[in-house]
């Protein structure tokens, strides 16, 4: 395996560790007017306050070893997606700001409320938005993109927004089942049946859809002999989603979520099928896109000695806030 | 309104803009970490409370600029491909690695041990807390020491290679790229920079209090603590602050003649202008004060030593003169007020009368955004002073934008400045709210929600000091 490939890898693990911890983040962000004011509320933020930061820092990795490993897809999608990365990220300013303020104002809480929704529900959809724009293609001339301005809007883009959104507010749904108790979590119970159906019905839309955009993504899934290797993939999806729907429905505490991670899983190795081996399709493959073999030896070392280190501390600081909140929550 | 401007300049406004606000945030921050650690470590080893309450009096502080700091970082680390992707394109071989490492060994472990240092202290006791916070100050810095090395390499790039297609690659050497030749003088100048802003605050703080009650202890602790580092750190500022002027003149010569306002070159001996209006027109200094030979006896420590002025730059390669001018010369003066109260605090702790002296006092609340002012004239300085290259010498900026177009830019522009002036602006206002009220004994931490006010003997903390708490149940446990 060459290091171009290894390093494929371990952007996908990160865009992967990002997309799950902090899309339960967003979720709870995106479900946030639908909790009652006061208690319920504040549970569900004081369930992600500790780990939220740390979450966040995937999406730097995502994007900063995107600009380290594939420095040329990074100096090509983000001008391709501009309005959706802007939007996101000042979004993501509202989102992570109410953290903090809405504590330090109780006068204006119900306004820092609205903007962690707000600026949650925000970048969800433009993180999805811009996965879309991605799929879709991005006309690449030398070295820089080409596109139009508003290439990055169309039905299938917004159905990807969508579906991310949907897949957010599922993880951030059985998450709560998870760290709530009582009627906080029968309501997240009630959210995530519907977070649930919604977002298989979005994910395989937008599995169908993918297969009509280009006759390269069609036949990496149906001809013979892919479709031998490539039809677990659907198949597994399938038993996961309607084990997950089982799980709720028998009032599990943390399984629904393991199976909603498990979903999104599937749901990025689908992915990974239907763009390899690019990194920008139609054009760029990962290898035109790829640093030289200094700057990727370089990192990998960095990559091998921190990760387990960052796996470890993460972990920990996970076991240290175990358990339901508010029971032995925070205090 | 924004017809008149290019795309280009509008790309440079924006960067500008945003990382100009994101500098105020981690310039405190990673001062006020190690405070916190200072504070924490002291209480552990002398058990006294005061400390304690000092450290959850800050860490209040600390978690709204820790935030505020991050998610107007983020923004940062997407900017160079949104708006820079051609200079993301050619430069990502070489400064991509270094900042996956600053994510890699910074980043996470703030982010990482944050939530512990915060909420943790009841979950793991007070050691391992301890240890978090360290951590968390250590990331502070570790993080200082990546960016800084990925700017100083854009201002003296060594240890590359050029390829074929242009783009930059890394030599055999990673660690010519890392310890590129002015980045230990920058580093060194730039953490002690953010430790001074910190101490100036801290000490502005406790001499508003002071000023009110002379006898508040929390106060007149973390005003002596911030007056040691004034007059300690102060003087070890201004030498590596002339250290990093000479390497800059050995490496970018023509920044330094437009901080010293030298358009023409002094065969024996340059005056040192002191104040005047540098006029990029016509080429001279209007109503300069100057005192003869003195910048070449600073610069080369020889009163009659040639010095080259900007005459002997091609114009195309000349920066903008005013600007680099005057925030040198901002950054300067406030360091000289610094080292005033760091030596009039020494007098006043001789004659023990340290917190007996009201002017002292209002001057040191005077000058606490001192050292924000300073950071960012300083950091005007050497990037003004680096135009007109992105890379010194071998990119220039006007090549190295995003093919967007102005209307794009002009909008995310506006929204930015929109967003940043009210978030930031609101989380300022805490912050000076939480500064406003005097720091007192059972302070309560970063602890919110269900949770109540703690009850520690003798006080128990009414409403109005923990208005965030005001509303909630009480509760008997204690936390961070």
């Amino acid at each position: 395996m060459d290091l171009t490939v290894i390093w494929a890898f371990i952007i996908a693990f990160a865009v992967f560790a990002y997309v799950v911890m902090d899309g339960f983040d967003l979720g709870i962000g995106i479900l946030f007017p639908t909790f009652e004011v006061g208690r319920e509320r504040d549970r569900a933020m004081n369930s992600i306050a500790p780990v939220w930061d740390g979450n966040e820092t995937w999406l730097v990795l995502g994007g900063g070893g995107l600009f380290a490993a594939f420095p040329l897809a990074y100096a090509v999608v983000l001008p391709a997606t501009y309005p959706l990365i802007i939007a996101m990220l000042l979004g993501l300013v509202f989102r992570g700001v109410a953290f903090e303020y809405r504590w330090r104002d109780p006068a204006h809480r119900r306004f820092w409320d609205a903007a962690f929704s707000g600026g949650s529900l925000v970048a969800a959809m433009a993180q999805g938005m811009t996965l879309g724009a991605l799929l879709q293609g991005i006309d690449v001339v030398d070295r820089a993109y080409a596109g139009s301005w508003f290439d990055w809007l169309t039905p299938y883009t917004l159905l990807c927004g969508l579906g991310t959104v949907a897949g957010y507010a599922l993880l951030g749904s059985t998450w709560l089942i998870w760290k709530l108790d009582g009627e906080g979590q029968a309501h997240a119970r009630k959210l995530a049946l519907r977070a649930a159906l919604a977002t298989i019905a979005l994910m395989g839309a937008v599995s169908l859809y993918n297969i009509t955009l280009n006759s390269e993504y069609a036949a990496r899934w149906l001809s013979a002999p892919e479709i031998y290797f490539v039809a677990p993939v659907p198949v597994l999806t399938g038993i996961i989603a309607l084990s997950m729907i089982g799980a709720i429905r028998k009032e599990r505490n943390s399984k629904p979520f393991w199976l909603a991670l498990a979903l999104f899983f599937f749901g990025m190795a689908g992915l990974g099928v239907t763009m390899w081996p690019y990194v920008v399709p139609p054009g760029l493959t990962i290898w035109d896109a790829a640093a030289p073999e200094r700057s990727q030896i370089f990192m990998l070392v960095g990559v091998a000695i921190t990760m387990p280190l960052i796996i470890g501390y993460t972990a920990w600081a996970y076991w240290v806030f175990r358990g339901k909140v508010g029971d032995e929550g925070y205090h | 309104m924004f017809e008149i401007f290019d795309a280009l300049l509008l790309a440079r406004i924006q960067f500008a803009f945003t990382v100009s606000f994101h500098f105020f945030f981690p310039a405190f921050s990673i001062g006020l970490a190690s405070y916190l650690m200072v504070l924490e470590g002291l209480w552990l080893k002398t058990g006294n409370q005061l400390y304690l309450d000092l450290f959850k009096y800050w860490i209040k502080i600390f978690a709204i600029a820790f935030a505020m700091g991050v998610v107007s970082g983020i923004v940062m680390s997407y900017q160079f491909g949104t708006n820079w992707s051609v200079f993301s394109d050619v430069a990502g071989p070489v400064i991509g690695p270094l900042m996956a490492y600053e994510v890699l060994t910074a980043f996470f472990l703030e982010a990482g041990f944050l939530g512990v240092m915060l909420f943790g202290m009841n979950k793991v006791g007070k050691k391992l807390h301890f240890f978090a916070t360290c951590m968390v100050a250590f990331g502070t810095f570790v993080s200082a020491f990546w960016i800084l090395s990925v700017n100083s390499w854009m201002q003296t790039p060594t240890g590359f290679e050029i390829a074929a297609n242009g783009q930059f690659l890394p030599g055999p050497s990673w660690w010519d790229i890392v310890f590129n030749p002015s980045f230990p003088y920058r580093l060194v100048h730039t953490v002690m920079a953010a430790y001074l802003t910190t101490a100036f605050v801290v000490g502005g703080v406790g001499a508003w209090h002071l000023l009110k009650d002379k006898a508040n202890l929390h106060a007149r602790k973390m005003f002596s603590m911030a007056m040691w580092m004034a007059a300690i750190v102060t003087p070890l500022q201004i030498f590596a602050g002339d250290m990093h002027g000479l390497n800059t003149l050995e490496h970018q010569p023509a920044k330094v003649m437009a901080m010293e306002g030298h358009f023409e070159s002094h065969p024996d001996g340059a005056p040192l202008i002191l104040f005047g209006i540098p006029d990029s027109e016509e080429r001279t200094v209007h109503y300069a004060i100057e005192i003869p030979k003195l910048s070449s006896l600073i610069l080369k420590h020889d009163w009659n030593a040639p010095l080259d002025g900007l005459d002997t730059i091609p114009d195309d390669e000349e920066p903008p003169v005013g600007m680099v001018f005057w925030s040198f010369r901002i950054m300067v003066g406030i360091g000289f007020a610094m080292l005033g109260i760091g030596l009039w605090s020494l007098y006043g702790r001789f004659r023990k009368r340290l917190y007996d002296m009201p002017w002292l006092h209002r001057a040191a609340v005077l000058m606490a955004p001192s050292g924000f002012i300073a950071v960012l004239a300083g950091w005007i300085t050497t990037e003004v002073g680096r135009q007109p290259y992105v890379i010194y010498g071998l990119l220039r900026t006007a090549d190295a934008a995003s093919p967007l177009d102005a209307p794009a830019v002009a909008a995310s522009l506006l929204a930015f400045i929109l967003v940043y002036f009210t978030v930031f602006g609101i989380g300022v206002w805490y912050i000076l709210r939480l500064m406003a009220k005097p720091p007192h004994t059972g302070e309560l931490g970063a602890k919110r929600g269900d949770s109540g006010p703690i009850r520690t003997a003798g006080i128990t903390p009414g409403p109005t000091q923990n208005p965030g708490h005001a509303e909630t149940l009480p509760t008997q446990k204690e936390d961070v």
